[in-house]
């Protein structure tokens, strides 16, 4: 609630229309508290006064009455009417919409083709019908405006609740025993509310100036009861000789509506959760990168004078600023990579491991992303340095990622053929018809049966492993020096994932082409990556050959990581969990972060940074006692 | 076998279907088709098999939250409808469901005592003091904090929610936990804490469980029994050691061949994509057969039907279900003749 207050207040459009709509609505509520005169009581002697003249601030209109006095009595008629029909239009609506999207099938038909034929009607040419129907009066102009309304709520919460009705949370409500209606209001309504509240701060300010307009007709408010419509209406034909008369109550309409428009849209950013995650703020084109100098520790890395690295990374800090806290996602990573080479990232949720792949081209989103140090040399230059045009000609060029999820990443409505065209012609000199070419035969290039015919397919004609096969092909389209594939086949079966591993297996011997796996799986680790890099709490713990680190692990967290894994074949072999959870990133300890987690920990452990160290040759570990070979730790936790 | 707590029998479902407005017969998915099952009282049953074999739909089914198109659940001996029809309470006091998402389980807009509390008051009549006490049970017993019980969901990691999750299901003192997925969403340090809860909790509280899962090491270290389901069916249910040892349906071993083991030998992958047939043209006959490197013109006649191999216990849905133990034939085929 705080925070949504906050938030609102931020939004100076909308604090303005929200002071503005307050004071309203406190004139409104004092009215008959103030000394003004009798609203209704007619002095034709002192007709059409102008404003400013003797007891009367705002002048008086063609029977003499008090404008200033009518406009305050009008105002509260106004919002009164406006507010009614708004709250009568959202009960009934969202009661319409929560039944119809809750139950579904013939509920929800019948429910919503009733809303259908309301809707089939122009909607002011009905307000009229109702009233003409029911008989002028301004209780009936309510009616009118809130029925009109009803379908616009319907279909909103009806939208709202389809999508929360099949959410697993009901389903797991319905197993412990509530009803239909104890769902419906303990469930879904609490989670359908900010719709309705969104729905209702953006439709007040329109009903009250439907109010406003069925009165200017002569359809609400009746003589002389003041009402900012009526009076408008009454004005109208004095316009030429007294406009004041016309103006003034034109002039609070627009006031008013105005003031609950600009509030109405600022509670809606401040809800929306679709607006809250960022979907306004336009991510940059690149992360932010603002270099600081870190206190380093001395990382021991490859020793100098073997090949030269095609990727070589120095000590990259990535930080996501979210209000005062700095999470710090990537903490000095440090790493290189040969050409030919896998390396694969290998660590939990929440470790940095795609934050590090992300931060590689600066495709971190930003704000709340930023680069706070480091350097990315690839092929000897520093990607950190490069201006975005420089960069875009890397991205998917020389470097290429494969994501996680190809439904997500592909786009839905353009063949996966043009997609790849895209790619292509976006980087090499292409004609279209070459580069059509050249898609059909990267499609089969990774093993697409009849790649013709599926290079005019949409994404989602194609199954997961297809998809991601396409994902890859895009990857490849431009003959990459370095693939970066971020959990390319945890979103598959396992059958498949066989195929995508022995892909990219055989792409790698064919093409040469270095390929950063990242990865939770050791399983998929030990059968695609020569090296492994095991990364907690933003930086890497250990790393070495794959064998080798898998048989004998020298950081505590990756033999007790290994040994939660259970093994297929080996059912006695029960996994032993680690105790408690990582360290918040924005609250790291000092020292080693795995230290509250791990059996062996000392004192010395938690002063100060811990360097990663040469502990065999080929092999670096974050660790100031690293393990001997075949060492079994934690069973006392087993 | 007289044991038999819950007595699946020709379970169907199909979704879609019927008729137009026209008339015209419209194709209906299979999502199950004929699965006969038994979970014995205090076993743990474990059911593998792809995305979209009907595992999901099978569980569903099991706690009432989808009706069967045909077949017959019991419980205990009795119809489950019937059960269902007589007192929807019935169902849920004996049966309970915990969700493959830990997060999307729990309604965020609700406190962890609300969430805990729903079944207890509806299901086991608890109000006052005696809710309050059982609420603080039950998060002992699923090793959390006590002042939990005044947060929201998003407060908690995707562990510590799935054991608001399990500590929701247990609420209602069933007999049996039906477990979709449990611990595939979590990481696999907190999916080894998740999963030696489970253990502790089935001996403490003599728990039947019947565990859905992808991951075969995971079904391994937890069931007795395991069958393995595709396109719909149960293709072969045996003991877990023989299952793991003899797999006798090609695809079983297709399944054991492709997944990959830390420091283990190379997986084998099907030289052709791996593709499952339409599920609204379903071929006549064995739905693997298309994968099937020893499928023959039998097996693309009519659907093989689940036959006791070597032991009673362990049955196969094949015409010709390979022999012999796995691993060697692991190693022999992955060296040289890869595909």
């Amino acid at each position: 609630m705080m925070a949504f207050v906050t938030l609102l207040a931020r939004n100076r459009l909308a604090a303005f229309g929200g002071i503005l709509l307050l004071t309203l609505v406190l004139l409104a509520l004092v009215t008959p508290l103030l000394p003004l005169l009798e609203p209704n009581a007619t002095n034709p002697a002192n007709r059409l006064q102008p404003p400013l003249s003797e007891g009367h601030w705002l002048g008086t209109d063609q029977l003499g009455r008090d404008i200033l006095s009518r406009l305050l009595w009008g105002l509260r008629v106004s919002l009164a009417v406006g507010i009614a029909a708004s709250l009568v239009a959202a009960f009934v609506g969202s009661l319409i919409g929560l039944v119809a999207g809750y139950f579904g099938g013939r509920t929800d038909n019948t429910l919503m083709r009733g809303i259908d034929m309301l809707m089939a009607f122009p909607y002011i040419l009905l307000a009229l019908a109702i009233v003409a129907v029911l008989g002028p009066g301004l209780l009936n102009a309510l009616y009118a405006i809130a029925i009109v309304n009803i379908p616009f709520f319907a279909r909103n919460i009806r939208g709202a609740t389809v999508s929360i009705a099949h959410r697993e949370f009901v389903d797991a409500a319905r197993l412990s025993g509530k009803g239909d209606l104890r769902i419906l209001v303990t469930e879904i309504l609490p989670n359908v509310l900010p719709v309705i509240v969104i729905t209702l701060s953006t439709t007040v300010g329109w009903m009250i100036l439907e109010t406003a307009g069925l009165s200017f007709l002569g359809l609400g408010a009746q003589p002389p009861q003041a009402d900012l419509g009526s009076m408008l209406g009454e004005g109208r034909r004095m316009i030429i000789n007294a406009p004041h008369v016309a103006t003034l109550p034109g002039l609070a309409i627009f006031l008013l509506v105005m003031s609950i428009n600009l509030l109405g849209d600022g509670v809606r950013d401040a809800l929306d959760p679709r607006l809250k995650s960022g979907a306004l703020s336009r991510p940059a084109p690149m992360t932010r990168i603002r270099r600081r100098r870190h206190t380093a520790v001395d990382d021991d890395l490859n020793a100098p004078g073997q090949d030269p690295a095609l990727l070589e990374v120095d000590d990259l800090h990535t930080d996501f600023e979210v209000g005062r806290d700095t999470y710090r996602a990537v903490n000095g990573v440090s790493f290189t990579l040969k050409p030919n080479e896998c390396l694969g990232l290998v660590g939990e949720s929440g470790s940095g491991k795609s934050v590090t792949a992300l931060s590689l081209l600066g495709l971190v989103a930003s704000p709340p992303g930023l680069i706070s140090g480091g350097q990315v040399h690839f092929q000897g230059r520093d990607l950190l340095d490069m201006g975005i045009r420089e960069l875009r000609k890397v991205r998917g060029n020389r470097v290429a990622y494969v994501f996680q999820d190809p439904l997500s990443t592909l786009h839905p409505l353009i063949r996966v053929g043009d997609q790849l065209v895209e790619a292509l012609r976006t980087h090499q000199p292409l004609s279209r018809q070459a580069a059509h070419q050249r898609a059909v035969e990267l499609l089969g290039q990774v093993r697409i049966p009849n790649p013709t015919r599926r290079a005019a397919q949409y994404p989602h004609e194609l199954s997961g492993g297809m998809r991601q096969r396409v994902g890859i092909a895009m990857a490849l389209a431009n003959d990459p020096q370095l693939i970066i594939a971020d959990e390319p086949t945890t979103a598959l079966d396992v059958t498949v994932q066989a195929q995508i591993l022995d892909l990219l297996k055989r792409l790698r011997e064919e093409q040469g082409t270095a390929v950063l796996f990242i990865t939770h799986d050791f399983g998929v680790v030990s059968q695609i990556c020569d090296r492994v890099a095991v990364m907690y709490a933003g930086r890497i713990v250990e790393m070495g050959p794959t064998q080798d680190l898998l048989a004998n692990p020298r950081h505590p967290y990756t033999r007790r990581l290994i040994d939660c894994v259970p093994r297929l074949g080996e059912p006695d072999n029960e996994p032993a969990a680690i105790p408690g959870l990582p360290p918040a990133a924005n609250a790291l300890p000092p020292g080693c972060a795995f230290a509250d987690r791990c059996d062996l920990v000392e004192p010395r452990c938690r002063e100060g940074d811990i360097a990663l160290i040469a502990s065999d040759a080929n092999r670096q570990v974050r660790c100031i006692k690293p393990l001997a070979d075949h060492t079994v730790i934690g069973a006392a936790h087993v | 076998m007289s044991d038999a707590l819950l007595e699946i029998t020709d379970l169907t479902r199909t979704f879609g279907g019927g008729r137009s407005l026209l008339g015209a017969a419209r194709p209906g998915v299979q999502a199950v088709q004929g699965v006969n099952l038994q979970v014995l009282r205090g076993e743990t049953l474990g059911i593998v098999g792809e995305s979209g074999c009907g595992k999901s739909t099978l569980a569903r089914m099991l706690v009432g939250l989808d009706t069967p198109s045909s077949g017959l659940i019991r419980f205990g001996g009795e119809d489950l409808q019937a059960m269902r029809r007589l007192d929807r309470h019935a169902l849920s006091r004996r049966i309970q469901y915990v969700f493959q998402d830990p997060l999307s389980s729990l309604n965020p807009r609700m406190r962890i005592r609300d969430i805990l509390a729903a079944p207890l008051k509806h299901l086991r009549g608890l109000s006052g003091r005696a809710l309050d006490t059982r609420i603080a049970e039950l998060l002992e017993v699923v090793n959390l904090r006590p002042e939990f019980v005044t947060r929201y969901p998003h407060e908690f990691s995707g562990g510590q929610a799935q054991r608001i999750g399990i500590a929701r299901a247990l609420a209602a003192e069933p007999e049996v936990l039906v477990l979709d997925e449990p611990v595939s969403a979590l990481d696999v340090s907190v999916q080894a804490q998740v999963l030696k809860l489970l253990r502790r909790l089935k001996a403490e509280f003599d728990l039947t469980y019947l565990f859905i899962s992808h991951d075969l090491s995971v079904v391994e270290t937890i069931s007795q029994r395991i069958a393995v389901m595709y396109f719909g069916r149960v293709v072969e249910e045996a003991p877990t050691r023989q299952l793991f040892s003899e797999p006798a349906h090609p695809y079983t071993r297709l399944l054991l061949g492709s997944a990959p083991v830390p420091g283990g030998p190379p997986i084998i992958a099907e030289s052709t994509a791996a593709e499952l047939p339409d599920p609204l043209d379903p071929p006549p006959g064995c739905a693997f057969a298309p994968r099937c490197h020893k499928a023959r013109e039998a097996c693309r006649e009519a659907p093989p039907v689940l036959e006791s191999l070597s032991t009673h216990a362990h049955r196969a849905a094949c015409l010709y279900p390979e022999r012999g133990p796995w691993q060697a034939s692991a190693s022999t085929t992955a060296t040289p003749g890869a595909p």
